[in-house]
């Protein structure tokens, strides 16, 4: 555990503008949290917006701490981008930046994985060999997408015979649009659905549905284009008013909802697609395919044994307090973003709420206090249904709407505000969110 | 939205043009904001010849407004589906016309001269 610690006393000042300094003051948020002096080691598992964003915020709020993030990517991806480059509205360079530019000073990255991690020891191995002792982990590497889970399925075969896969990163996404425009110009049978799995966004396999109808409608091919989505369960969408929402929506938009339908394999040469059913196993034929896989917890978490040892046995999502988002068995791990082991929220915005939770929680118990802030389960999803539209669905843990604009912004209506913030406003938001700004 | 503040908004500005053009454009709105103030003071009237060629040309800074922002934002007319919708939209034609009024209010006073009545 970490040395014994000081409390710096000093109060920040105000940010450099005077008017920002006086609306800051107004909003009550003027004062900036006091920075901790400590010795403490805290290694952050994960680059991508949970780690960064973290980083970041403890480089900030810590004096002495030693941080550092291990992530082999040099790239860094702006996931929620990636249905507007598959949908042909951005390149795949609007989803690319690299993980250098976003890390703060006095944050030591190592450009490796981890192989090996030892919860009890408090040990991390690096994939170069590097053994790194903590005093508080985070982990935030994300998932991982099981494409090997469907039969038949390679991420080659991305951008071929109909074949899209925009999940796989932004150049998966750009060729998944060349296969969604061929098919919108020619027509014919088009194949959507989600895996059974917990999945990040789950509003995306939705979005990327919609999009592919406007499309067609817009280029006029709407009557040559036929289009069936594939819900893993009875529901489009866990929350129940949602999916009343998006049944009617899709009901409009001639969109074929088929339930209880999980893809298994696909068959590219035939072009034919096999679904797991209640019924068996049901194999149809396409024209275009979206292919989403299983989602799980990356091979060297579960191999620690952080997950979960009564729930997603097969996805392996760690076993942390869904409100403090700490370890239940590890007091020193913190679960940040996809890898938490929570009912809701795989998505930026959840992170976006993950991370004042896990810093004051971290930064208290540092200052010798006890963490107050706790998080609800919400969850944001600007759910597109046209290009120009949108629904600004928020939610928590027990389902509830929490609109961040009661009575201005109805969640459940196709406005083009919710658009404008999904197109204009989210990356700028995402990106202070990594800076530790928002 | 979790913690809507002054600076949250500040950082995404920043993020979303570029630390320098924001500032650059903060800059530029302000200089011609003094500019403004300065032809009223060194006037000392309004003149109503000017003002009314700044009025003429509030429609150009309302469309050309609602056309920069249905352009980066992949939007057309027929999107918009509510009342909040037509409300932003008409927020972002006021702020084009007064910015567009005051930008022609100025540059006529600066070309001009104060005599030019």
């Amino acid at each position: 555990m970490p040395a014994p610690l000081t409390l710096t006393a000093s109060r920040r000042a105000f940010l450099g503008l005077a008017a920002g300094g006086a609306a800051l003051a107004a909003s009550g948020q003027g004062a900036r949290a006091e920075r901790v002096r400590t010795s403490a080691r805290i290694v952050i598992l994960g680059a991508g917006a949970g780690g960064t964003a973290m980083a970041n915020r403890l480089a900030n709020r810590l004096e002495g701490a030693t941080i550092t993030l291990l992530d082999a990517r040099q790239q860094h991806w702006y996931q929620p981008g990636f249905t507007l480059i598959a949908a042909g509205l951005k390149p795949a360079s609007y989803a690319i930046s690299r993980t250098a530019d976003w890390l703060p000073e006095g944050v030591e990255w190592i450009p490796e994985h981890a192989a090996g991690l030892d919860p009890v020891a408090q040990r991390v191995t690096t994939t170069g060999g590097r053994v790194l002792a903590y005093d508080y982990l985070i982990v935030a590497t994300g998932l991982m997408l099981d494409w090997e889970a469907i039969e038949g399925f390679s991420l080659d075969l991305v951008g071929h015979d109909g074949v899209s896969a925009h999940y796989a990163g932004p150049e998966y996404a750009e060729l998944s649009w060349r296969e969604l425009d061929r098919f919108t110009d020619r027509g014919g049978v088009g194949l959507f659905g989600r895996p059974a799995t917990e999945m990040k966004c789950a509003g995306a396999p939705l979005k990327i549905t919609f999009l592919a109808e406007d499309i067609a409608r817009r280029k006029g091919n709407r009557d040559r284009v036929q289009l069936a989505y594939h819900a893993q369960n009875q529901t489009l969408f866990g929350v129940p008013i949602v999916h009343h929402r998006l049944r009617q929506l899709f009901d409009e938009r001639g969109i074929e909802a088929r339930y209880d339908h999980v893809l298994t394999a696909i068959d590219a040469q035939r072009r034919e697609a096999t679904y797991a059913t209640p019924a068996g196993d049901v194999t149809t034929g396409y024209d275009f395919i979206n292919v989403i896989p299983p989602q799980r917890a990356p091979g060297v978490i579960r191999e620690a044994g952080l997950g979960w040892t009564d729930r997603w046995l097969d996805q392996g999502w760690i076993e942390v307090d869904p409100a403090t988002l700490r370890h239940l068995r590890y007091p020193s791990i913190f679960g940040l973003g996809d890898i938490a082991g929570v009912p809701k929220g795989k998505t930026a915005a959840s992170v976006k709420w993950h991370l004042p939770v896990v810093e004051d929680h971290l930064v208290s118990e540092i200052a010798g206090r006890e963490g107050t802030e706790t998080f609800n389960g919400y969850t944001a999803c600007p759910m597109i249904t046209r290009i120009g539209r949108a629904m600004l669905i928020e939610f928590d843990y027990s389902d509830n709407l929490t609109p961040s604009f009661p009575g201005i912004i109805a969640p459940l209506e196709e406005l083009w505000i919710s658009w404008l913030m999904k197109e204009a406003a989210l990356k700028p938001t995402y990106n202070a969110m990594l800076r530790g700004r928002a | 939205m979790k913690d809507l503040s002054f600076a949250t908004l500040i950082a995404v500005w920043e993020e979303m043009f570029g630390q320098g053009v924001f500032w650059a454009l903060t800059a530029v709105a302000a200089l011609i904001t003094g500019l403004y103030l300065h032809v009223l003071i060194r006037d000392r009237a309004m003149s109503l010849r000017k003002f009314l060629w700044a009025q003429l040309s509030m429609p150009i800074g309302a469309l050309g407004a609602i056309w920069f922002v249905l352009a980066v934002t992949s939007s057309r007319l027929s999107d918009m589906g509510g009342p909040i919708d037509w409300l932003v939209l008409a927020g972002i034609a006021l702020v084009g016309a007064v910015g567009f009024a005051i930008l022609v209010y100025v540059v006529q006073s600066l070309v001009r001269g104060p005599q030019d009545e």
